[in-house]
């Protein structure tokens, strides 16, 4: 078990690694790729209508000279043990992890990152108590009542759940329950947790619901898929022939053995979400690593870009890590190693 | 007697029987998109404590559907049961769901076929049987677990202590199927139904098998209803032998008289098919030909008239006239049209001498 974390955290780190790599590869190498000289990539980098001075600087302070791995180095070298940067007389210096200064504000990446990491930490941990509840529930009832009314509309709007965008649900809602019936508040009205909890929550349930929405659909056609087959299982005739009450049979053993696969898609739902919800964030204008990321991207903020990719890609990899650890909890056949 | 017969006559009467199981009757039909299929269609049966009941025939003849019936384990909604079905005084066709799986488990258990799909693989197999267990007593689970303990020791598991632990994947399929019948013994139930208990098993783990079930049997006096195809399983272990084709019963006689003067012609060709050590060889088995009858369009008159070679032998009622379960010795029943002193003939002159 030990063994296996280790070996999964070396994995997760040359994962990483190489994400990293490619990141970087794109936004620095391939420009050069390209015939880009370093003061053409530089000026992209300070502004609209650049100065020689400003550019021979940033040039300087970037080590845009140095050849693309040693820049690299360096960037990985900042992550895990800090960095200096000088900027003419005077030397700025990074602690670790230093993800770089944004080319836009000059804020350090970090420090952007970990200001809107909560935003999109609670629209998708919330998220995802809505959905895994209400899908499975609904999910497990279905199954239970295969061929009924009730299930036959439950996978209908489940169908529809799946079919329709976020920016679709997202601005209905906000039509009908900010701006008509003026229940919750509207969009970009999000307030930190610390700041306003009562704000907070008001300005997040619709984002939740929402999202999980879109989410639960999905898990109430796999959750009825799987307890549909698991109900024909032998042991579930066992357990009933134990003289076990039906919920019993249902809760403990049948849907305990559909969760595996549920499990599964969760681990990268969940990591993914983490990284950013950029279409809910920006149809509810939620301050988050997904909002953060589309700005950069258009603003060619690439330090920042880079951040948000290692962000998501940590926590893909560190749920996902998770959830292999509570297979072998789940599934005692499941042998680590 | 030897053995006791079916009471047919009795159906319908509603009144509870002097048995400690009665099945009258029992019909189990289920209706699909094909049509109905009528897996089990009249049957009648009775079994007394301490006794063990081989019901044989081949797949598809409504053995396990027989069985899985009398546990009440039919989903109301796919399949229509009628009939009676009376444990202990008590009838469980028409008793609400609540009160037959009250039941289950504790009056009576079933061992299933194949132990490992049948246990639940997330859980320890202490587990199970702790949780059977406490289902119908009421005791702390240490008390529940020293019986698990208890009960793996008695069917034979070494080292029942550490093994309690163990999942079922950590088992042997003898190991498994020895644990399968602890947790079914483990309300000690008064009726015990095994469902093929012995096929998933190699051989020489089927006759320890085979001996734990007897053992038990008599240690418990429990009724005991064996399923099988296996004659040889039937031979070694039963009281008395019910052959059922197509969801009907067509012989029921003690081992004795089924295998030394059956008195059908289907019982003779599973006697055929059955494979023996004591003969040469050289001599080929004698199968059945055809296979089984389709259970939505069952053959007119006998179910088996299609493939028995002396359905012509009866001026043509084979085809038209379902041939009734009549008592042709004590304790001895057969649904045939054959005369019954022909029955004999065959089977002194044609057919004893060649199984």
């Amino acid at each position: 078990m030990f063994a296996y974390i280790i070996r999964r955290l070396i994995g997760a780190v040359v994962m990483l690694l190489l994400v990293s790599l490619v990141t970087f590869g794109i936004f620095f190498w391939l420009p050069k790729l390209a015939g880009q000289t370093t003061d053409q990539i530089a000026a992209g980098f300070v502004g609209k209508a650049p100065t020689p001075e400003a550019i021979q600087d940033t040039k300087e302070r970037l080590g845009l000279d140095d050849p693309v791995l040693v820049q690299y180095g360096d960037y990985l070298k900042g992550i895990v043990a800090g960095r200096d940067y000088k900027a003419g007389p005077t030397t700025d210096k990074c602690p670790a992890p230093c993800f770089g200064y944004s080319f836009r504000s000059s804020q350090p990446v970090r420090e952007t990152l970990v200001d809107r990491a909560p935003a999109t930490a609670s629209l998708a941990l919330g998220a995802a108590i809505i959905w895994l509840a209400g899908g499975i529930t609904i999910g497990v009832i279905s199954a239970l009542r295969r061929g009924s009314l009730w299930d036959r509309a439950a996978m209908f709007i489940a169908l529809s759940g799946v079919s329709l965008p976020i920016y679709f649900t997202g601005l209905v809602s906000l039509a009908l329950f900010s701006y008509s019936l003026e229940i919750f508040p509207g969009g970009g009205s999000y307030k930190d947790f610390t700041d306003d909890p009562v704000r907070w929550f008001q300005s997040l349930v619709l984002p939740w619901v929402t999202l999980a929405f879109l989410y639960a659909a999905m898990y109430a056609r796999l959750t009825r898929a799987g307890m549909l087959e698991t109900m024909n299982e032998d042991y579930i005739r066992t357990a009933r022939a134990k003289g076990l009450p039906e919920k019993t049979v249902v809760t403990k053993h049948a849907l305990r053995a559909s969760l595996t696969p549920i499990m599964t898609v969760f681990g990268l739902d969940l990591g993914l979400l983490l990284g950013g919800a950029v279409l809910t964030e920006s149809t509810f204008g939620i301050p988050g690593l997904g909002r953060l990321a589309i700005d950069s991207i258009r603003s060619g903020d690439l330090p920042m870009v880079l951040g948000v990719t290692l962000i998501t890609s940590i926590s893909i990899v560190v749920i996902n890590l998770i959830v292999d650890l509570l297979y072998a909890i789940v599934d005692p056949r499941v042998r680590l190693g | 007697m030897t053995g006791t017969a079916p009471a047919a006559g009795k159906a319908g009467t509603g009144e509870a029987p002097a048995a400690f199981l009665e099945v009258r009757d029992l019909k189990i039909h289920f209706p699909t998109d094909d049509g109905l299929v009528k897996s089990v269609d009249g049957l009648s049966f009775e079994l007394e404590r301490g006794r063990t009941l081989g019901i044989v025939g081949e797949s598809g003849s409504g053995k396990s559907v027989t069985s899985l019936g009398v546990l009440g384990l039919h989903n109301k909604r796919n399949a229509n049961v009628s009939g009676e079905i009376w444990l202990n005084g008590k009838e469980l066709v028409g008793a609400s769901q609540t009160e037959v799986r009250r039941l289950r488990g504790r009056e009576m258990a079933m061992i299933f076929q194949d132990p490992l799909s049948s246990m639940h693989p997330f859980y320890t197999v202490g587990h199970q049987i702790i949780e059977a267990y406490r289902v119908h007593n009421d005791v702390s689970k240490q008390v529940a677990r020293k019986h698990a303990i208890d009960m793996l020791g008695k069917v034979g598991i070494p080292k029942p202590d550490k093994r309690v632990d163990d999942y079922p994947h950590q088992f042997s399929g003898g190991m498994r199927q020895r644990a399968m019948i602890a947790m079914a013994l483990s309300c000690d139930p008064e009726l015990l139904i095994a469902d093929e208990p012995t096929t998933a098993l190699d051989v020489t783990v089927q006759a320890q098998i085979l001996d734990l079930i007897r053992d038990l049997q008599q240690e418990f006096n429990s009724a005991v209803i064996m399923i099988t195809h296996d004659l040889g399983v039937v031979a070694e272990l039963a009281d008395d032998i019910l052959v059922m084709y197509a969801g009907r019963c067509v012989e029921y006689a003690s081992v004795d008289n089924a295998f030394h003067q059956p008195l059908h012609p289907y019982t003779w060709g599973l006697l055929g098919s059955m494979p023996r050590l004591d003969r040469e060889r050289s001599e080929r088995l004698l199968p059945i030909v055809g296979s089984p009858p389709s259970l939505i369009n069952v053959p007119s008159g006998c179910a088996f008239h299609p493939r028995c070679p002396y359905a012509d032998l009866n001026d043509g009622k084979s085809t038209t006239e379902r041939p009734e379960l009549i008592e042709l010795e004590p304790g001895h029943k057969a649904a045939c049209h054959l005369p019954l002193d022909k029955r004999r003939e065959i089977w002194t002159d044609e057919i004893r001498p060649k199984l």
